[in-house]
C-alpha cells in the first residue's frame, strides 16, 4: 500500500465513522425541539410526561454527540495532514466553509448544548427550550456549511486557477454551485429520518416490552410522523438530487446507473449484477428493469438520451461495482422505510398503531435502516466523484501530502482505527444501558392509563365467567 | 494581483486571536484534566472536577476548530505545510483530544470502579499530552522549520523534538496547569480548592522559570523573532505576559481566585501576542533551508479574505455575546445534581 491508498482508507474510515453520529444527532435535536415545545406548551396536559421524554431524548443525544465532536476534529485536520496538496490548491474556496462552520454554527451548538446539558436545574424552563432549539438550529447550520464544502467538490463553480491555485471569483456561484440545495436538502431530510427512526425504534420497543409507557407512547407519534414525511422527502430530495448529477456529472450519473451505452429511452435497472470496470466484461446474468423509466424520471421523456461510460475516457471513470452497489442497495433500503412508515402513517391515522405488534416489531427492526442508507448514500456521493477530489478540475491522486511517508499514515491508521473500534464498541454499551434504564421513572398510574389501547401480548382477556 | 495588505494583516491577527482565545478558554480545560488524578482523589471529587469544565469545555474547544479553519481559508499553504510536516504530533494530538472529549460523558454513564478509574486516565492523558504538544508545535515555529522548494516540511520527526521546542511544550503546559488551577479555585471549594492552589503556585513558577529560560533561549534559537523588539511599543507584550504571571502569583498567595485566573489568563495572551509580533510578517520561518511562509505570500484572494471578515464580523460577536451569558450562568463553585457528569 502506498501513501495515497493509506491515505483514502484512513479517510473513508474517519467519515464513514464519523458521519454516523451526526446523522443520528441532527435527526435527534429536531425530535427535542418538538418535545420540547410540547413540554413549555402543555401539550394535552401531559407537560411531565414531555418533559422526561425530552430529558431522556437529550441524554442519548448528549451521548451521541460526543462522540461525533470527537472525531469530528479528526476531519478538519486531515485535509492538512494528509492532503496537503489539495488543502494548497483549494484553500481560497474551501477552508472558508469550514471557518464559517466553526463561527457561525458550530460554537451555537457546542455552547448550547453546555446549557441544555447541565442547565436543567438551574436555569428556567424557556431557557431550555431556548437552548435546545439553538442546539438544532446549529446542527442544521453546520450541515450547510459542510454541505456547501463537499458541494463544491463535486460541482466547483465560482473560481479560475491561478498559479496552479483555485482562486475566488464569486462567492454565491461557489457557494451556490449545482449540487449544493440539492445535497443539502437530500443530506438533511435523511439525518432527520435517521434520528426519527432511533426514536421510533426504541419508543416501539418499550410499548412492545409495556416498560416506560407514558414516555414511549409520547414520543412514537412524533417520531413516527417525523419519520415518515423524513422518508417522502428522501424520494422527493433524491430525485432533485439524482437529476442534478445526470446534468452536472454524466460520467458519474453513468456510473452509479450502471450504463456503458449512449442511448435513448433507457431503461432503469432495479435489480441486476454490478458492472465492471471493463466493457469487454460485462456481467451476463438476470436482470430486473423497466423500459425507459430512467430516461423519464430523469430528464422527464421517455425517449431522452442519457450518455454512458464509452463516452469517457476509461482512466476518468469512477469505480462502477461500488458506485452502482451503494446506490441501488440505498434506493432498497429507501423502499422498504417508506413503506414501514406508510403502514405506520395508516395505522396512527386509525388510532391502531399500539395494538398492530406486529408492525412495532417491524419498526424496531428497522431502526438502523436510515444510517446504513446514509453510508450507502455518502459512498455513492464520494466513490462517484472518484477518480477526481474535485470534479473535472483536480485528481484525488494529486492532493495527497507529498511528505508524510507511507509508514506514518499506516501508524496513524492503526491509532484511528484502535480509537474507532473503543469509541464503537463503547458508544453502543452505553447506548444498550441507556435505552436499558430508560427515561425517568413515571409518577404512580401514568403508564397504565389507557393500557387498553396496547398490543395484547395474550389473547385479550375472556369475559369473567361469573359475571354472567 | 492587487492584494489588500489590510486584509492580510486583519487575519493574521485574527488567526491569532482565535488560537489565544483558544489557549486561554481551553487552556484551563486541559489544565484541570493534567491534574484530575492529583487535585482530585475521591470519584465525588472527580465528578467536581469534570463538572466544573462541563458546560463549557465543547464551546472551547470550537476555538480551536475555528483557528484550524480560518487558518486553512486564510493561509492554506501553512496549513497544509504545518498540519503534513508535523503529521505525527497532529496525529497523537488529535487522538488525545478525542479520548478527553469522550471520557468526561463515557464516565458518567456507568459506576464500575474499574470504568471510571480508566476513563479518569484517559481524561488526565488526554489532557496532558495536548497541553505539551501545542507548545512543541509553537516552539518549531519560533524556531523555523526546513522547507523544500515547494514549501513543504523538509525535515524528520525526530527534527521536531529538538531541546527547545520542548521547553517551548513544558512551559505551554505549565501555563495550562496555572490556568486550570486558578479555575478551580474559583469553581471548587475545600479540599480540591487548597490542592488546586497549592498547583497553581507549582504552574506559575514553572511557567515563569520556563518563560525567562524560553526567552533569553530564544535569542541563539530564533534571533530573528527578536527583531520586531527595537522599539518600545512592542515591548507592552511581554510586559503583560510577566504582569500576569505576577498578579497571578500574588493573587494566589492571597487566595483571590478571581483575580489569579485574570493574571493567568493575561499572562497567555501575552505571550501569544509577543509570538505574534515576533513573527509577523511571516507564519512559519524557514529554518537552514529554503523561503519562509510569509503572510503576504500564503494569504487567500481578497475576495476570500473579506468574505471571511464579514463572517467574522457578523458572527464573534454573537458568538462572545452567548459565550459571556453561559459563563455567568454557571458562575459560582460546581454543584453536583443528578445531570452532572
Amino acid at each position: 500500500l502506498d501513501v495515497e491508498q493509506l491515505a483514502r482508507i484512513q479517510f473513508a474510515v474517519t467519515i464513514a465513522f464519523h458521519f454516523f453520529f451526526p446523522s443520528i444527532s441532527i435527526g435527534l435535536a429536531a425530535l427535542i425541539v418538538i418535545l420540547e415545545t410540547m413540554r413549555v406548551r402543555n401539550v394535552r396536559g401531559r407537560a411531565e410526561t414531555y418533559d422526561r421524554a425530552a430529558s431522556f431524548w437529550t441524554r442519548i443525544f448528549a451521548l451521541t454527540f460526543a462522540v461525533g465532536v470527537a472525531t469530528g476534529i479528526v476531519m478538519e485536520f486531515q485535509f492538512g495532514t494528509n492532503w496537503a496538496e489539495y488543502s494548497t490548491f483549494v484553500g481560497d474556496i474551501f477552508g472558508a466553509p469550514l471557518a464559517a462552520e466553526g463561527i457561525l454554527a458550530f460554537f451555537l451548538e457546542s455552547t448550547f448544548l453546555g446549557v441544555l446539558l447541565f442547565g436543567r436545574d438551574r436555569l428556567g424552563s424557556r431557557v431550555r427550550w431556548f437552548a435546545a432549539l439553538m442546539v438544532s438550529v446549529g446542527t442544521l447550520l453546520s450541515a450547510v456549511w459542510i454541505i456547501i464544502a463537499n458541494s463544491w467538490m463535486q460541482t466547483p463553480a465560482g473560481f479560475e486557477v491561478i498559479d496552479g491555485r483555485a482562486r475566488l471569483t464569486d462567492f454565491f456561484a461557489a457557494a451556490l454551485n449545482d449540487s449544493t440545495i440539492p445535497r443539502y436538502l437530500h443530506t438533511v431530510a435523511a439525518a432527520l429520518t435517521a434520528g426519527a427512526f432511533v426514536a421510533l425504534g426504541v419508543s416501539a420497543w418499550y410499548v412492545l416490552r409495556r416498560r416506560h409507557l407514558s414516555v414511549a407512547r409520547a414520543v412514537l407519534p412524533v417520531a413516527l410522523v417525523m419519520a415518515f414525511i423524513g422518508a417522502g422527502g428522501m424520494f422527493a430530495t433524491g430525485d432533485i438530487s439524482a437529476k442534478q448529477v445526470a446534468v452536472t456529472q454524466p460520467a458519474k450519473f453513468a456510473g452509479i446507473m450502471g450504463i456503458y451505452s449512449t442511448a435513448s429511452g433507457v431503461p432503469m435497472t432495479l435489480w441486476a449484477l454490478p458492472p465492471t470496470q471493463d466493457p469487454a466484461a460485462l456481467p451476463q446474468g438476470p436482470e430486473i428493469q423497466v423500459a425507459r423509466l430512467l430516461s423519464f424520471m430523469t430528464f422527464g421523456d421517455w425517449n431522452a438520451p442519457i450518455q454512458g461510460l464509452e463516452e469517457f475516457p476509461a482512466p476518468d471513470w469512477p469505480p462502477v461495482a461500488i458506485s452502482f452497489l451503494t446506490y441501488h442497495n440505498m434506493v432498497l433500503l429507501g423502499t422498504l422505510m417508506l413503506l414501514v412508515m406508510a403502514f405506520g402513517a395508516y395505522y396512527l391515522w386509525q388510532r391502531t398503531i399500539f395494538r398492530r405488534p406486529f408492525w412495532l416489531r417491524a419498526a424496531v427492526l428497522a431502526t438502523p435502516l436510515p444510517i446504513i442508507a446514509i453510508q450507502l448514500g455518502w459512498a455513492t456521493a464520494e466513490v462517484g466523484r472518484q477518480p477526481w477530489i474535485v470534479y473535472g478540475v483536480m485528481r484525488t491522486a494529486d492532493g495527497v501530502s507529498r511528505v508524510v511517508p507511507a509508514e506514518q499514515v499506516a501508524l496513524s491508521l492503526g491509532l484511528l482505527v484502535g480509537m474507532y473500534v473503543l469509541l464503537g464498541s463503547v458508544w453502543l454499551f452505553l447506548m444498550r444501558r441507556e435505552l436499558g434504564h430508560g427515561p425517568a421513572p413515571s409518577p404512580e398510574g401514568a403508564d397504565e392509563a389507557g393500557l387498553d389501547e396496547l398490543p395484547r401480548r395474550e389473547p385479550a382477556l375472556r369475559p369473567d365467567p361469573t359475571a354472567a | 494581483m492587487a492584494e489588500n495588505d489590510f486584509l492580510q494583516a486583519a487575519w493574521f491577527l485574527l488567526v491569532g486571536v482565535l488560537l489565544a482565545g483558544y489557549a486561554v478558554l481551553d487552556g484551563f480545560d486541559l489544565g484541570v484534566g493534567m491534574q484530575h488524578l492529583v487535585t482530585a482523589r475521591t470519584d465525588e471529587e472527580r465528578r467536581i472536577l469534570m463538572n466544573s469544565i462541563g458546560p463549557v469545555w465543547d464551546g472551547n474547544e470550537v476555538w480551536l476548530i475555528t483557528a484550524g479553519g480560518a487558518l486553512f481559508a486564510a493561509f492554506p499553504k501553512v496549513y497544509a505545510t504545518t498540519f503534513s510536516g508535523f503529521y505525527l504530533a497532529m496525529m497523537l494530538i488529535l487522538a488525545a483530544l478525542i479520548l478527553r472529549a469522550v471520557s468526561m460523558e463515557f464516565r458518567s454513564k456507568a459506576e464500575g470502579r474499574r470504568w471510571r478509574a480508566a476513563w479518569d486516565v484517559a481524561f488526565s492523558a488526554g489532557s496532558v499530552v495536548p497541553a505539551i504538544l501545542f507548545g512543541v508545535a509553537i516552539g518549531n515555529v519560533m524556531r523555523g522549520i526546513p522547507l523544500d522548494a515547494n514549501g513543504d516540511y523538509a525535515g524528520t520527526f525526530a527534527g521536531l523534538l529538538s531541546p527547545f521546542a520542548l521547553a517551548v511544550g513544558l512551559l505551554s503546559a505549565s501555563i495550562f496547569l496555572a490556568q486550570g488551577s486558578a479555575w478551580l479555585m474559583l469553581k471548587t471549594e475545600g479540599a480540591v480548592a487548597g490542592r488546586a492552589r497549592r498547583a497553581a503556585v507549582a504552574g506559575i513558577a514553572a511557567a515563569l522559570v520556563l518563560w525567562v529560560v524560553v526567552t533569553v533561549w530564544s535569542r541563539a534559537e530564533a534571533p530573528g523573532l527578536w527583531d520586531a523588539f527595537g522599539g518600545i511599543l512592542p515591548w507592552a507584550a511581554p510586559v503583560v505576559a510577566a504582569a500576569g504571571l505576577g498578579a497571578a502569583g500574588l493573587a494566589v498567595r492571597a487566595n483571590r481566585a478571581g483575580l489569579a485566573f485574570l493574571g493567568t489568563s493575561s499572562a497567555i495572551a501575552g505571550m501569544m501576542a509577543t509570538l505574534g509580533l515576533g513573527l509577523w510578517p511571516e507564519l512559519v520561518p524557514a529554518r537552514e533551508a529554503g523561503e519562509p511562509l510569509t503572510v503576504a505570500a500564503t494569504a487567500s484572494s481578497d475576495l476570500t479574505l473579506t468574505v471571511m471578515l464579514i463572517v467574522a464580523i457578523v458572527g464573534m460577536p454573537l458568538v462572545i455575546a452567548y459565550t459571556t451569558w453561559v459563563y455567568r450562568a454557571f458562575r459560582g463553585k460546581v454543584r453536583i445534581d443528578e445531570h452532572s457528569y
